[in-house]
């Protein structure tokens, strides 16, 4: 009932606004052609730098509500996304200046140029010196930007540093799943055609790896702060990406294909906390290419933590090995030495 | 030289027996299988005004989902069924009406509908030629693109809906029906569709770039040809070159769909099960559909810049400034369109110095973009400017370009697009550059060649009311958006009421939401207008806006042929505007003796 009363609602504005406008064609014959027209026109005009205007004013508006909702204000979470930032400011005030300049031009012209009796148009059809000028200022100031940005990017998709922890993330519909390497610093191989989800072993790892029996798997993030970390990136079914919003960092997670991206958080979600003045306040990882119905609720938490609540966060974690084959749990230390000559020997192998 | 004379002559005897016979046409000849050029325009015109609507109406649907994710709509139960069971439409429908939304609009509204619409319409009338080098060619066009239309509405009524894997269909989630229930069976037909859709634009695109090179008039060189006939023949030359390129990856993932081939699909867990695929690549896939995706987006737009660039000129009653730094332009944004498809893959994981000399690449276009937006406010100052509506139109695309142009420059530039890649600003981006600024473009062009195309004019009110508030709700609904990119809020997903990080922006969203609604509304102010201008529109003259092209020396209402006699010879490029004391002189008159040397 309410949707058809809407619906007429809007049927009768619909004949009122085509009535108005019939109108206005036979009132211009009465008034005559002209007139009409020139009327039409200084209302557009007017309209012109109405637009201009409330759009200046709109955009000041628009700034003053949600500029508090991005994530300028609180800083990026680590030390590449600060050079993004960096270059994010440079962007926008070159941009800025040349949106104002060309915006205010436009409309102004329209403005002050509309048709009026008494003048002509000049008649100027082209100069060779303003098309030179506005053909090198983009070209240089454009040139500063590519300089930056790719210093900026080869810096981040470069090598991580020596220091770097490491931490594989699999995506699949709809979820992530996290691995560490364990003690060895190496990750297990993994096949796809050992996937065997009643058994346990849905990332496909490769258990007759030795370097796969201390890995750990979590469904949370846990980085220590100041710490560069290397994040190893796969995808099981579809292409997934992992999104870092607050880090400004992002990659995709192709089958078949891993990926890597590495960054130094700075801040503790604790601190963050305290920053943003948010209590519920976590780190989201966002998934942010479309992998089917699940893709809006494929969210995973990243807590970033002293090193010292790291390490013993860490040392709290049992290897997946262990809960699939709980018979190989060390509950004595003479096989904890054999499994250590085992991931030695392997090591040589891959070397 | 010859040669392209024998054959004007051939195309000009042609045509002097088809004009002979037009009277006796019967009605499906005249209306439906035509040949005639301005025909085949209109048809392409009102078909694209139908899928506009039709995406346009997606769009509301998914904007009410986005804007109240709490509320439910029954009269959205009655129209989609089980896919919007209680009055809520489920995840699964959400994708794929922002799939056909995005190919709807991308292909039959801003491709089919614009440069179908004006490149039949215009070469021919404003290069002087009876009709398209191959009339025949260009009829197959519209039905092969009508075929297309049919097919994608097929996919609309499959019981698992249609293709919702994104417009840009990226494999595994459209290969795989295990991963997404639009790939089923929907996603066969989007490829055969599009397939199809292809065929058409090919067909299309020959015909234009031959017709421009072969059957211009006497004295129409390259260098006196209106801007709008430049921007449609670079789009001809970037869709002949790219779309056999999607062409490949649509038959390539067919393949891989229907009969076990790994192309695009390894090293895949889909639903408990392991796939046999193994060594194919997902990402060549995007390489395949971003050289001609790329591309895509300047087909879409250079007739738009053509067209804008048309009108600004005429009711400047000025010149347009640089014409000749207009067509160079042109051609750098056409050369570079093939150049910069990596740019969409920044963050797939591609070797970092690919993606350097694809930063180099994008970021140069900006310059030629910025020649033009010099070039236009230049042709706007100190002009004697009249605001028709089409001119309104034309000025709404200029901001909007800038608007969405400058945003390119933040995302061209691969360290600033790891953090807004697939954010809400990517979205705001495309839609002010690609998506308004084109339809401004498409509205330009018909409020201003309505007269031509019917011999009646539209209702200036409407119009007026119609541009403005469209105007005014794109930059309500898409300037917002730029600020949840940078909180970095991704796109597509269906609700953001779960996430500690985007869930602030609710009020936002259900305020863009209803200006869709609104914008939406007022479009059929357009529509109506439209067709009953069509029947009931004031008489037109024969040159209402005092224009200089050779289109507005034809009779009110040209028949088949064009012209009723010669076709006209041409003396002087197409803007001769305020010159010499005169308000403006046509194209056919011959230099005088006095006159101002050169342009």
């Amino acid at each position: 009932m309410k949707e058809l009363f809407l619906a007429a609602i809007v049927i009768i504005i619909f004949v009122v606004i085509f009535q108005i406008a019939k109108a206005s064609e036979y009132v211009s014959i009465l008034k005559g052609e002209e007139k009409a027209k020139k009327q039409n026109n200084r209302i557009n005009g007017y309209l012109m730098v109405a637009f201009l205007i409330a759009g200046m004013i709109g955009l000041w508006y628009c700034n003053k509500l949600y500029y508090g909702k991005t994530l300028f204000p609180q800083g990026s979470a680590s030390l590449e996304g600060e050079t993004i930032d960096t270059q994010m400011f440079i962007t926008i005030a070159i941009c800025a200046v040349i949106f104002f300049l060309t915006q205010i031009l436009l409309f102004w012209f329209a403005f002050k140029y509309q048709e009026k009796d008494n003048k002509k148009a000049y008649f100027f059809p082209h100069n060779i010196k303003l098309e030179i000028i506005w053909t090198t200022i983009p070209a240089i100031t454009l040139t500063v930007l590519i300089v930056f940005g790719l210093k900026f990017w080869f810096h981040i998709t470069g090598d991580p540093p020596k220091n770097a922890i490491m931490v594989e993330i699999t995506g699949h519909q709809f979820g992530w799943d996290m691995r560490y390497p364990g003690e060895d610093g190496i990750f297990g191989k993994k096949n796809f055609k050992l996937y065997n989800q009643p058994a346990g072993n849905s990332l496909a790892v490769d258990f007759n790896d030795p370097e796969s029996h201390d890995d750990i798997r979590t469904t949370e993030m846990v980085l220590p702060v100041n710490v560069p970390v290397k994040l190893v990136i796969h995808a099981q079914d579809v292409i997934h990406d992992v999104g870092l919003p607050h880090f400004r960092m992002k990659m995709d997670a192709v089958p078949g294909t891993p990926t890597t991206m590495w960054f130094t958080p700075t801040v503790t979600t604790a601190k963050m906390k305290e920053k943003t003045g948010n209590p519920e306040f976590v780190y989201e990882i966002v998934c942010d290419q479309m992998c089917g119905k699940g893709h809006f609720s494929m969210r995973g938490v990243l807590t970033v933590v002293t090193l010292d609540e790291y390490n013993k966060w860490l040392k709290q974690q049992k290897p997946e090995y262990w809960s699939l084959f709980p018979d190989k749990a060390p509950s004595n230390k003479p096989q904890q030495n054999s499994d250590s000559t085992t991931t030695a020997i392997a090591a040589t192998n891959i070397n | 030289m010859s040669n392209v004379v024998s054959i004007q002559d051939s195309a000009l005897h042609h045509s002097h027996e088809a004009h002979e016979s037009h009277h006796h046409q019967s009605f499906i000849s005249k209306y439906v299988f035509s040949q005639d050029h301005k025909t085949i325009a209109k048809q392409f015109l009102i078909t694209g005004i139908i899928w506009a609507v039709v995406g346009a109406f997606f769009s509301v649907v998914f904007r009410l989902q986005l804007g109240f994710p709490d509320s439910t709509f029954p009269f959205l139960e009655n129209l989609f069924g089980h896919w919007a069971k209680g009055g809520k439409i489920t995840p699964e429908f959400y994708y794929a009406l922002v799939t056909m939304h995005g190919t709807i609009l991308v292909f039959f509204v801003l491709t089919a509908g614009l440069s179908g619409t004006f490149a039949n319409f215009l070469i021919p009338l404003q290069i002087g030629a009876r009709d398209m080098a191959s009339p025949l060619l260009n009829m197959l066009s519209y039905w092969f693109f009508f075929a297309a239309s049919i097919v994608m509405i097929v996919s609309l009524f499959v019981q698992t809906g249609p293709a919702s894997g994104g417009w840009t269909i990226y494999p595994p989630l459209s290969a795989l029906g295990e991963a997404s229930v639009g790939s089923v069976v929907g996603m066969d037909y989007w490829l055969v569709s599009i397939g199809l859709f292809i065929i058409s634009s090919l067909l299309g695109g020959l015909n234009y770039v031959s017709t421009i090179l072969n059957l211009r008039t006497k004295g129409m060189s390259m260098t006196r040809m209106p801007l709008t006939i430049w921007g449609l023949f670079f789009t001809a030359i970037l869709g002949i070159l790219s779309f056999p390129v999607l062409l490949s990856g649509a038959v390539l993932l067919l393949f891989d769909r229907n009969l076990g081939t790994s192309f695009f699909l390894s090293d895949i867990i889909v639903a408990g099960k392991i796939l046999p695929n193994e060594g194919g690549s997902p990402i060549l896939f995007q390489h395949l559909f971003w050289f001609l995706g790329h591309p895509e987006v300047y087909i879409v737009i250079l007739p738009a810049m053509g067209i804008t660039s048309e009108i600004l000129a005429i009711n400047s009653r000025k010149p347009i400034f640089g014409y000749m730094a207009m067509i160079g332009s042109f051609f750098a944004i056409c050369t570079l369109a093939f150049l910069v498809w990596a740019h969409h893959m920044f963050v797939t994981g591609m070797n970092p110095f690919l993606g350097a000399v694809f930063v180099l690449l994008t970021l140069l276009i900006a310059v030629p973009s910025a020649v033009k937006v010099f070039n236009w406010l230049t042709t706007l100052w100190r002009g004697n400017i009249r605001f028709t509506p089409a001119m309104v139109a034309a000025i709404g695309f200029v901001s909007l370009f800038i608007s969405g142009g400058l945003t390119g420059i933040f995302v061209g530039n691969a360290a600033l697009d790891i953090a807004l890649h697939d954010t809400y600003f990517i979205i705001a981006h495309f839609h002010l550059v690609m998506g308004v600024a084109a339809f401004f473009g498409m509205f330009a062009g018909i409020y201003h060649w309505f007269p031509k195309m019917y011999g009646r004019e539209m209702n200036n009110t409407l119009a007026y009311i119609h541009i403005w508030v469209t105007l005014i709700g794109a930059y309500l609904i898409f300037w917002p958006m730029h600020y949840t990119g940078l909180a970095g809020m991704p796109r597509r997903y269906y609700d953001y009421s779960n996430w500690e990080s985007f869930k602030m922006f609710g009020g936002m969203n259900q305020f863009i939401s209803i200006v869709v609604i609104i914008v939406f509304i007022t479009q059929f102010l357009f529509i109506i207008n439209f067709f009953y201008s069509i029947w009931r529109g004031r008489r037109a003259t024969e040159n209402p806006w005092g224009a200089t092209t050779l289109e507005w020396t034809t009779p009110v209402n040209p028949g088949h042929g064009n012209w009723p006699g010669e076709i006209p010879e041409v003396h002087r490029w197409a803007y001769d505007y305020s010159k010499d004391g005169k308000d403006f002189i046509m194209q056919t008159t011959p230099v005088g003796e006095e006159e101002t040397k050169g342009h």
